[in-house]
C-alpha cells in the first residue's frame, strides 16, 4: 500500500487527540497528552517508549479499561464508530470482538483457577452464540493454530501447567478467538526468553495473517518493532514525539529523543573494537523522564536534550513534518537534525572511556586467574514424603561446568531462564565445599579454607543483583547501606565517613545523597548505589547478576558505561550474567553460553559472536531482534521448537538434541551418536584460540 | 489425591488421640468430683460417695492412669461414660449436638455468605461510603465481647416487643411445643432462634468480611481480571467469576475451621440465650467437676478439628487446581 492509498483508506482504529489524566495526591497526573494514530487493516503499528511514557495507559483508554477516576478526552474510533463515552455494557461487546488484547506476563494474565480451554471458551461464548461443545472444539482449533502441541489434551490444563511461552500462545488464541479487527499487544514478549520471544512473535504474525487484523504493538524494545512493525510511533512524557514508517524513523530520525534511544542500545551486529584501544562507550541519555504531574512549560525532553535552545524552554513543539523531513516529529529543531548542519551522530556527545590498563592489554594467558570453576556440580534431590523422605529424582541445576575469569576481563555468562546461571552464581558466592568439582578463587581452592580465610575472600568478591529496589533495604539511608560492608569488615567510623562520599562520587551520585532513602532514587540511580555498595571494599572480582535488565535502555547505557569505566579504573574483573545477548556483546571480553546446567559454547566474545558453532548459540543469536528494520527483514530466524526441558529430566546423550534444528537434518547413525554420547566441549575455529563448543557436529556459521 | 487424604486422615487421627488423652489427664487431675457430693444436706455417707464415684469412674483416689485406661476402653466401645448426675454422656451429647446444629446451621450459612459478600463489596468500593461504614461496623462488633452483644440484643428486643412476646429471649422453644414440629412449633422456634442466630451472624460477618476484603483487594488489581474484561466480560461478571472466585480461596480454610469449631465454641451465645448446646456443656461440666463430660467435649473438639482439616483440604483442592496432587 502506498502512502496515498493508505491516506485514502479508512483506518480500522483511529485515535485522535487522546488525553488521559488521573487525580493523585501530588496533583493531576497527565499520563497521556494528545496521542494520535491510525492503523489500517493488516498493518502493524509499533508504539515504543520507556516506562511511564503513557503507551500502556493509552491502550487501556482505547479499551475503556481505565479506572473510573481517569479523565479521558479526545476520540477513539473503531471502524468509524466513536468508542469513548460508551458504557461498560456497550464496550463489553467491543472488547474481545472488535479489539483483541494480548498482555504482558501471561502467568498473571490468566485466571489461575480455570483451565486454559475454559478461558478461551468463555471468550468465544461472550460474543458468539455457540454451545459448549462447539465452543470447546473451536478453542482446541485455536490452540492448535497458535502451536500448542496436543491441543485437545492441553486445553484441559491450567495456566500453571503451561510454560511462559505457551501461556502467551494461549493469550494470543484468546485474543483472536472472535476475529478481531484490531489486536493490541502490550509488551507481549517482555517477560520471555529470546528464543521464546521469537516463537511468540512468529505466532502473532501468523495470527494476523489468519484474521487480517491490524496490530498495535506496544513495547520498549526497538529491536522487536524493527522487524515486526510497518509504522512506528515513539512516545515520550505522554505524547508521541516522532512517527512514521519504520525505515524512516530508524534511518532518518529527526527528534533527539529517538536518536538517543537508538544510540543507547548495545548492538549485537556491531563488533567490539580491538583489545588495545579504549572500549567504545554507549551513548546514554542523561537525566530521567519528567514527572507527569508537574510538567514545566516547553519541550518535556528539553532537560535531557543536548541540542536544546531557548525556544525549547518556552513552548512545547507540535508533532509536525518539518521542512525537508518526510515524517512528523515534535522538535523545534527537526528541520536541522539529521541534515549536514547537525548530523545525527553529533546530537549526543559520545562519552569517553579510560584507556585500557597494562593488565588489560596483556595477552590473556599471561594474566592471573581470579576465578576458576572445574566440573562444578550442583544437584538438588527431589524428595517425597513428610516424615520419611525418599529421593525420587534429581534436579541437575548445574551439571559439571568449567570456566575461568582472568584479571581485568569480563566473562559474560548467558543462557535462558532455568539454565542454571543463578545456581552457578550462588554456588560461587556461597563458597561451598561443593558436591563435585572445584572452585578456585584468586588461586585458592576454597575447600581447604578456614572461616577467617573465607571472610577475607568475600571481601574480594562482591555481587550486584538484578532488582536494585529489592536488593536495597528501603528503611536504610543510602549512607548506611554503603557503610554496612565496611563495618562488617572492621573499618573505623572516621574511615567509613570519608569513604562514603568517595563511593557516591565514583558512581556518579552526589555526596549529599547519603542521607536519602533508596525509594527517592530512580531505577538507574538505585543500581548505581548497588554498584557502589559492591565496590565499597575494593574487591577484585564483581559478580553482576542481570544488573541492567530492570532498566530502561537510555538508563541502561549509562550504567553499562559506568561498569566499563570502573573496571578499568579499579582493575576489576567481572562475571556478568545476563540473558540479553546484545548487552553481553557490548560488555564482555569472553562469553560462556549455558544450556540446561552445562556450558555448551565458550570463547572470546568476538569469535563466538562472529562464528557461533553450537546450534543452540546459533539459535539464541538469531532470535535476538536487531534495531535495524532492513537487516531484520533480511534475516531468517532459526526457530527452536518447544521449551527448555526440565533439569529433573535431562535427555540422554546431547541434552539439546530434542530441540536441535541440526539434529533433525542428520543421518540416522549421526543421530544415534547425539542420542548416545554426551558431547564434550571441543575446540572449534582457529587452532590458536580457545573457542570451544559441546556439539558432535559443531560448525561455525554467521547468524547476526 | 485419595492417598494424600488418607495420609492426612492418619495424621489427624494421631492428633485426636493425643488431644483427647491430654484433656482427660488434665480434667482427671485438676477436677474433684467428690466436691459435688460433699457438704450436702442431708450429708451423704462417705462410702456411698466413694461407691458412686467408683461407679462413674471418677474417683480421684484411683490413679489417673487406671481411670484413663477404663475410660479409653469404654470409648473404644462407643461409650462416653456417665455424667456426674449419673446420666449417660452419650444421651446428653446427642441432645446437645442437635441443639447446637439447629442453632448454628442457618447462622453460619447466612454469616458466611454475608461476610464474603460484604467483604468483597467493601473491596470493590474501597474508601467509599459502603466500605468505610462496613469497616467501622465490623470493628465495632469485633471489639465487643459476645455476651455484651447478646445482652444488648436482648435489651433491644425487649424494647421492640413492647410488652408482647414476639421476639423470645430465652431457650430454644416454649415448653408446650416440646417434641412438636408443626407450623406453630416452627414459628415458635424461629422466634427463639432470632436473637442467638443474629449474635452469631454479626460476629461471623464482622470477622469474615475483614479477611474477604483484604484478599479481594489483592485480586482487584490483578492482570487476569483485566484479561477477563478485555475479552468482553462485563465488569460485574468479571468481578464475580474471575475476581471473587479467586479471592475466596484463601478465606476457605478460615471459614471451614471457624464454622466447624463453633459447635463447641458458641459458649457465650448459648449461655446468654439459654440454649443447652455443646458450648454450654463445656462450661457447665467444668463447674460441676464432671470429668467425663469435660473429656468428652475435649474428644469431640479434637474430632471437629479433624473434620475441619479434612473438609478444608478437600474444598481447597476442589477450588484451586494448583494444589491438586496428581
Amino acid at each position: 500500500m502506498t502512502e496515498q492509498q493508505r491516506e485514502a483508506a479508512r483506518p480500522v482504529l483511529e485515535v485522535s487527540d487522546l488525553h488521559v489524566s488521573f487525580p493523585s495526591e501530588a496533583g493531576t497526573v497527565h499520563a497521556v497528552r494528545g496521542v494520535n494514530y491510525a492503523v489500517h487493516a493488516g498493518e502493524v503499528l509499533g508504539i515504543v517508549g520507556e516506562s511511564g511514557s503513557g503507551k500502556s495507559v493509552s491502550s487501556m483508554a482505547v479499551l475503556g479499561l481505565l479506572p473510573d477516576s481517569a479523565d479521558i478526552k479526545g476520540s477513539v474510533r473503531l471502524d468509524g464508530q466513536e468508542l469513548l463515552g460508551r458504557g461498560d455494557a456497550e464496550m463489553s461487546k467491543i472488547r474481545g470482538k472488535g479489539i483483541g488484547m494480548v498482555f504482558q506476563d501471561p502467568l498473571s494474565a490468566l485466571t489461575p483457577v480455570y483451565s486454559v480451554g475454559n478461558q478461551i471458551v468463555e471468550a468465544l461464548r461472550v460474543h458468539q452464540d455457540l454451545d459448549k461443545k462447539a465452543a470447546h472444539e473451536r478453542a482446541v482449533e485455536l490452540l492448535d493454530l497458535v502451536g500448542i502441541p496436543d491441543p485437545r489434551r492441553r486445553a484441559d490444563a491450567f495456566p500453571h501447567e503451561f510454560s511462559g511461552g505457551m501461556r502467551q500462545r494461549a493469550m494470543i488464541a484468546m485474543a483472536i478467538a472472535n476475529d478481531p479487527q484490531v489486536i493490541i499487544a502490550d509488551e507481549p514478549t517482555t517477560a520471555l526468553d529470546v528464543t521464546i520471544q521469537a516463537q511468540v512473535l512468529d505466532v502473532l504474525k501468523k495470527a494476523q495473517e489468519v484474521t487480517g487484523a491490524a496490530i498495535v504493538m506496544i513495547t520498549h524494545d526497538l529491536g522487536v518493532i524493527a522487524g515486526f512493525a510497518d509504522r512506528v510511533q515513539v512516545m515520550y512524557a505522554g505524547r508521541p514525539v516522532e512517527s512514521g514508517p519504520v525505515d524512516e524513523v530508524y534511518y532518518r530520525p529527526r527528534m533527539p529523543y529517538t536518536i538517543g534511544l537508538l544510540g543507547s542500545i548495545p548492538r549485537l551486529d556491531e563488533a567490539s573494537p580491538s583489545q588495545d584501544g579504549p572500549r567504545e562507550a554507549l551513548v546514554p541519555i542523561d537525566g530521567n523522564p519528567p514527572s507527569l504531574s508537574a510538567l514545566p512549560p516547553g519541550c518535556p525532553f528539553e532537560p535531557r536534550c543536548p541540542i536544546a535552545v531557548d525556544r525549547c524552554r518556552e513552548a512545547e513543539p507540535e508533532l509536525l513534518t518539518a521542512e525537508g523531513a518526510d515524517h512528523p516529529s515534535a522538535c523545534h529543531r527537526a528541520h536541522e537534525v539529521g541534515t549536514d548542519e547537525l548530523p545525527r551522530s553529533q546530537v549526543f556527545p559520545v562519552p569517553e572511556l579510560p584507556a585500557p590498563t597494562e593488565t588489560e592489554r596483556l595477552p590473556r594467558d599471561q594474566r592471573p586467574t581470579v576465578l576458576e570453576l572445574t566440573g562444578l556440580v550442583k544437584h538438588f534431590p527431589l524428595t517425597k514424603g513428610a516424615v520419611i523422605k525418599r529421593t525420587v529424582g534429581t534436579v541437575r541445576a548445574v551439571d559439571g561446568i568449567s570456566l575461568d575469569v582472568r584479571e581485568g576481563e569480563t566473562l559474560g555468562l548467558v543462557g535462558e531462564s532455568g539454565c542454571g546461571k543463578t545456581t552457578t552464581l550462588l554456588e560461587i558466592l556461597d563458597l561451598p565445599s561443593g558436591q563435585a568439582g572445584t572452585v578456585t578463587v584468586f588461586g585458592k581452592d576454597i575447600r581447604g579454607l578456614s572461616r577467617a580465610d573465607r571472610k577475607a575472600l568475600r571481601r574480594d568478591m562482591q555481587i550486584v543483583f538484578q532488582d536494585p529496589m529489592a536488593a536495597l533495604d528501603a528503611r536504610m539511608p543510602v549512607g548506611d547501606i554503603l557503610a554496612e560492608p565496611l563495618k562488617t569488615h572492621g573499618w573505623d567510623k572516621a574511615r567509613i565517613a570519608a569513604r562514603i562520599p568517595e563511593l557516591l562520587d565514583m558512581v556518579g551520585l552526589e555526596a549529599e545523597h547519603a542521607d536519602r532513602y533508596p525509594q527517592e532514587f530512580s531505577g538507574g540511580q538505585r543500581q548505581r548505589i548497588s554498584i557502589a555498595r559492591a565496590l565499597a571494599l575494593e574487591p577484585k572480582l564483581v559478580i553482576l547478576d542481570e544488573p541492567v535488565s530492570a532498566l530502561d535502555v537510555s538508563i541502561q547505557a549509562g550504567v553499562l558505561n559506568l561498569l566499563d569505566e570502573l573496571k578499568t579504573r579499579m582493575g576489576l574483573s567481572y562475571l556478568f550474567v545476563a540473558h540479553d545477548l546484545s548487552v553481553v556483546r557490548h560488555i564482555a571480553d569472553r562469553i560462556a553460553v549455558m544450556y540446561l546446567g552445562r556450558i555448551v559454547e565458550s570463547g572470546a566474545a568476538d569469535e563466538v559472536f562472529a562464528a557461533p558453532s553450537h546450534p543452540y548459540t546459533q539459535a539464541l543469536l538469531s532470535a535476538v531482534p536487531l534495531p535495524d528494520p532492513r537487516k531484520e527483514r533480511e534475516r531468517t530466524r532459526i526457530l527452536l521448537s518447544g521449551d527448555l526441558p526440565s533439569p529433573a529430566d535431562v535427555p540422554s546423550g546431547c541434552r539439546f538434541r530434542g530441540r536441535c534444528p541440526k539434529y533433525a537434518t542428520l543421518a540416522a547413525d549421526d543421530q544415534a551418536r547425539c542420542r548416545d554420547q554426551d558431547p564434550e566441549p571441543a575446540g572449534v575455529g582457529a587452532a590458536a584460540t580457545d573457542h570451544a563448543a559441546a556439539c558432535h557436529f559443531a560448525a561455525g556459521i554467521e547468524v547476526v | 489425591m485419595g492417598r494424600y487424604l488418607l495420609r492426612r486422615l492418619a495424621n489427624y487421627l494421631v492428633l485426636v488421640v493425643v488431644a483427647a488423652s491430654l484433656t482427660y489427664f488434665l480434667a482427671g487431675l485438676s477436677l474433684n468430683p467428690r466436691l459435688k457430693f460433699e457438704g450436702r444436706n442431708p450429708p451423704v455417707p462417705e462410702a456411698t460417695i466413694t461407691k458412686t464415684l467408683d461407679d462413674y469412674n471418677m474417683n480421684p483416689d484411683t490413679p489417673v492412669v487406671v481411670r484413663f485406661a477404663h475410660w479409653a476402653g469404654d470409648i473404644a466401645h462407643g461409650d462416653l461414660g456417665r455424667t456426674i448426675d449419673g446420666d449417660s454422656v452419650n444421651d446428653d451429647f446427642g441432645r446437645r449436638v442437635g441443639v447446637s446444629t439447629r442453632l448454628l446451621l442457618l447462622a453460619t450459612l447466612i454469616g458466611s455468605v454475608l461476610g464474603v459478600a460484604i467483604g468483597a463489596l467493601g473491596a470493590i468500593k474501597q474508601y467509599r461510603f459502603f466500605d468505610r461504614f462496613s469497616t467501622l461496623a465490623s470493628f465495632f462488633v469485633l471489639a465487643m465481647p459476645v455476651f455484651v452483644i447478646g445482652v444488648a440484643l436482648k435489651i433491644g428486643a425487649t424494647a421492640l416487643n413492647d410488652g408482647t412476646q414476639t421476639i423470645k429471649v430465652l431457650g430454644e422453644y416454649d415448653s408446650q411445643y416440646a417434641g412438636q414440629w408443626g407450623l406453630d412449633a416452627l414459628v415458635n422456634r424461629a422466634q427463639h432462634m432470632l436473637l442467638p442466630a443474629l449474635t452469631l451472624i454479626l460476629v461471623q460477618v464482622a470477622l469474615y468480611s475483614r479477611y474477604q476484603r483484604s484478599t479481594m483487594l489483592d485480586v482487584l488489581g490483578s492482570d487476569f481480571l483485566r484479561t477477563a474484561r478485555a475479552k468482553g466480560l462485563r465488569r460485574r461478571a468479571a468481578l464475580v467469576k474471575h475476581g471473587l472466585r479467586t479471592a475466596i480461596l484463601p478465606v476457605v480454610p478460615l471459614l471451614v475451621y471457624n464454622i466447624v469449631l463453633l459447635f463447641t465454641g458458641a459458649t457465650f451465645t448459648e449461655k446468654t440465650f439459654g440454649w443447652h448446646g455443646m458450648g454450654e456443656l463445656l462450661v457447665d461440666s467444668i463447674t460441676k467437676q464432671d470429668v467425663n463430660s469435660v473429656a468428652a467435649v475435649g474428644l469431640f473438639t479434637a474430632v471437629l478439628v479433624l473434620i475441619a482439616g479434612l473438609l478444608s483440604d478437600l474444598l481447597y483442592a476442589a477450588l484451586d487446581p494448583r494444589v491438586r496432587v496428581r
